[in-house]
């Protein structure tokens, strides 16, 4: 089911297996899916379900157990470069002894561009995230939801190629949550990044992504690699209460609810 | 996905593996010591082999001067402890319940409690000699502080409403403190006695060591000028023993009476380690 | 501003009212004194302005403090350094606790006989003593505040890659500062104790040696006010500690305070 012609991140049957000395516990079974260059690929599923495990072997972070992990014709065998990462805990992963300017400044600095280019970026990227005037402020003077745009902002001033996001707004506010959503969607037309969006929330999926991959809970499988043909200008207003959007929506739903009773697409 | 016994022996085991490599560590440590200086690196006229210092220790424990002198440092620093204890908790709890003497005793309390109490050496021992007395100047003074300041952040941290509620029921000072003001200072005084009880153990053999009272201090000294080398050591290792059991059975103490505590207190500085 | 004014007037009043009473008190009550070992206030100020405005003081306090410093800041970079790769590894930190914890037990004023052994009575035992005694608080603390670093943060550093000193630069040390202090803050009274005891216990110089003097010659004026010298060096020490602290964990400090407010 992949799209574009030569993938830009390839997931190739990846299976995850936590041990300790007592007894295995098998997070990811069989995950393969491709995302082409610019994609918004979206992944939903239940609690348990092993998406921040899978998030965590697509960005290096964590080994699989079999399996691989391929970007840019390249395996991942630890963080790429070309990748960058926004957690879910935004209060944890801001340093709070930084202001807003060198947190996002400082995975720059290794980067081998000139100081100037430098401050270019920071501040083009904590534009393009809606803030201003914050650059001198801890982030522990923020509210939650800027917060998060800071540690996006963070990620977009890297520059990177796939963007990962991990439940990025599931623990902020409804009204902020919808607010970020519709910047994710601004940044990546604007950006033309790929971006891979995990949540546990399936209107959002809808809302977001060009493709939804429906994940069971563990032991982790795609159900199903559903396509969103919604208009591409969507809106949380209009496209919300479209009718296809409520079918969409059903359709995941009822996918995740087979999942729980056991049932699994057959293996291919 | 295992029935629950596996998930408890792997439990235990993994709490097994970190005790043998603590016991590893001392190995090590004991190992060290005795290969240090018998291979000359140090002079063992310095630093006697592990065995030896053992040797000495076990001799030193046959003699009646060796349960004298750690009695003597006991002594010193159980009364000592006591007495601040006692004192820090009385004054605390009297300062801390007004907001008045709070302001006023504060500059004085920030004043007087970074002066060392090894100041006060010199006086203790024109009054009183090498006897307890000067130890427990010295102890008192320097623990005091600790049980204090610790008791005074509990005091404030009571929640007002609380108070206010104790109040309009009527209840006296001696109600009020008992029900309100005690269960929340609690977990504080527990941080600030097993503070004190550390710089109290210090104090103690600090003194015996400059002002030559009887304990395990003055042993360390008298056996280090005659030349008793290893017997000095061994009385290291027993000062070091008294500190890890009194370390350890502060932080006991302190778990076992906030184990039942819903405390929700801040770590206020110098709480930690 | 008009407002203000009284209200820091007040506030300075209230700070001093209880130390001036008290100074006011001692200087009442022993006005007349004629008990030998606590003599007029007056005297021991007037000794004390004799005394320690003029050679003696940098005949004495000055070797004190020098070696105090020496002492606490190469016992500070050792405990940081030791700290933190013991911190950072499981293993390390299991074998090597409970012998760090028996060496952090021993109380350091036993060190001054033990060291006699080995440099004699010199500078350097004086300095060594402080360096063994004040490294421990450090050293743990350190250990406490790398074990204690952020998960999230540390899943940060990796994803973006940082380079391993920025990564001990920008995430380990400071992200350790707070419990570090708080072990530099123990240190800072041991050390001082060890100061004075050291030089107390054989000496040529500095202020424990001075006040020792003063006192096997009763000279009682002269010790009452080298009391006095050690308080205010006590307190000196305390506010710079306090300064410095301010000023390197004021993220920190901010941080609490918004963590309360919520």
């Amino acid at each position: 089911m992949v799209r574009a012609a030569t993938p830009m991140l390839e997931v190739n049957r990846l299976r995850k297996i936590y041990a300790d000395s007592s007894r295995t516990v098998e997070a990811i079974r069989d995950v393969s899916f491709g995302v082409g260059q610019g994609e918004l690929v979206c992944i939903v599923g239940p609690s348990g379900a092993g998406k921040t495990t899978l998030l965590k072997c697509i960005a290096g972070l964590l080994a699989p157990s079999s399996g691989e992990i391929v970007l840019e014709g390249q395996p991942v065998i630890e963080p790429p470069p070309a990748m960058a990462v926004v957690f879910q805990e935004y209060g944890r992963s801001l340093f709070p002894w930084m202001t807003v300017h060198d947190n996002v400044m400082l995975p720059l600095k290794h980067k081998k561009i000139d100081a100037g280019r430098r401050e270019e970026l920071v501040r083009d990227a904590l534009a393009a995230v809606d803030l201003k005037g914050v650059e001198a402020a801890y982030p522990w003077q923020l509210s939650g939801g800027m917060q998060q745009r800071v540690a996006i902002a963070r990620a977009v001033a890297y520059e990177p190629h796939v963007l990962l996001m991990d439940e990025p707004f599931a623990a902020v506010d409804a009204q902020t949550r919808a607010d970020l959503e519709d910047l994710i969607r601004v940044l990546w037309r604007r950006l033309r990044v790929t971006v891979l969006f995990v949540t546990h929330d399936i209107d959002e999926s809808v809302y977001l992504g060009q493709r939804v991959l429906v994940m069971s809970h563990a032991p982790t499988v795609i159900m199903e690699d559903v396509a969103i043909d919604l208009p591409d200008e969507r809106t949380q207003l209009e496209t919300r209460s479209m009718a296809r959007f409520g079918e969409l929506r059903k359709h995941i739903y009822s996918q995740i609810q087979l999942a729980k009773q056991g049932w699994r697409p057959p293996t291919e | 996905m295992s029935a629950p016994t596996t998930d408890v022996r792997a439990r235990i085991s993994a709490r097994t593996i970190v005790w043998l490599q603590g016991l590893a560590g001392l190995a090590g440590f004991a190992a060290l010591l005795e290969i240090v200086p018998r291979s000359g690196l140090v002079s063992p006229l310095y630093l006697p082999p592990f065995s030896t210092i053992v040797v000495a220790l076990y001799k030193e424990m046959m003699s009646a001067e060796f349960w004298t002198a750690l009695s003597d440092t006991l002594e010193a620093w159980a009364i000592g402890l006591v007495i601040s204890v006692v004192a820090g908790v009385v004054v605390g709890i009297a300062i801390g319940s007004s907001q008045a003497l709070r302001a006023l005793t504060h500059s004085t309390i920030e004043f007087l409690r970074p002066i060392p109490s090894v100041a006060l050496i010199p006086l203790a021992v024109l009054l009183f000699g090498s006897q307890i007395q000067s130890t427990l100047i010295l102890v008192v003074y320097a623990s005091f502080w600790q049980v204090l300041i610790q008791v005074l952040y509990g005091v404030q941290d009571v929640d007002p409403v609380a108070r206010e509620t104790a109040r309009s029921y009527g209840l006296g000072t001696w109600a009020q403190i008992r029900y309100v003001i005690w269960p929340t200072a609690l977990p504080y005084l527990m941080t600030g006695i097993r503070l004190a009880a550390a710089v109290a153990l210090i104090l103690a053999i600090t003194s015996e060591v400059a002002i030559d009272t009887q304990g395990l201090g003055k042993e360390i000294a008298d056996t280090e000028s005659g030349g008793a080398v290893a017997a000095m050591y061994a009385y290291v290792i027993v000062a070091g023993i008294i500190g890890v059991i009194v370390n350890l059975g502060a932080r006991a103490l302190e778990r076992r009476v906030l184990s039942w505590h819903p405390s929700m207190r801040l770590d206020s500085a110098g709480a930690r380690a | 501003m008009n407002a203000a004014v009284p209200s820091l007037f007040r506030r300075i009043a209230v700070m001093l009212a209880l130390p001036v009473a008290l100074i006011a008190t001692w200087w009442f009550a022993s006005a007349d004194s004629q008990n030998f070992y606590f003599p007029p206030l007056r005297t021991i100020l007037q000794t004390f302005s004799k005394l320690w405005f003029s050679s003696q003081a940098t005949q004495n306090v000055v070797p004190s403090l020098v070696r105090f410093s020496i002492g606490y800041l190469a016992a500070g970079l050792l405990g940081i350094a030791i700290g933190i790769p013991v911190g950072a590894s499981r293993n390390l930190r299991n074998v090597l606790e409970p012998v760090l914890e028996f060496l952090r037990a021993v109380p350091p004023p036993v060190l001054v006989p033990v060291l006699i052994l080995f440099t004699g009575l010199g500078n350097e035992m004086k300095a060594l003593v402080i360096v063994f005694g004040c490294i421990w608080p450090v050293l743990l603390n350190t250990v406490a505040g790398v074990r204690a670093l952020d998960e999230v943060l540390a899943e940060v550093v990796r994803s973006y890659r940082i380079r391993p000193f920025a990564r001990f630069w920008h995430f380990i040390l400071p992200g350790a500062s707070p419990q570090i202090f708080t072990g530099l803050r123990q240190s800072l009274s041991i050390g001082l104790i060890l100061m004075v005891v050291s030089e107390m216990y054989a000496a040529k110089d500095g202020i424990g040696f001075a006040l020792v003097q003063y006192q096997r010659t009763f000279a009682i004026p002269e010790m009452w006010s080298g009391i006095i010298v050690l308080g205010i060096i006590g307190i000196g020490l305390s506010l710079i500690f306090r300064a410095f602290e301010a000023w390197i964990l004021g993220w920190y400090h901010g941080l609490r305070q918004s963590q309360r407010a919520s």
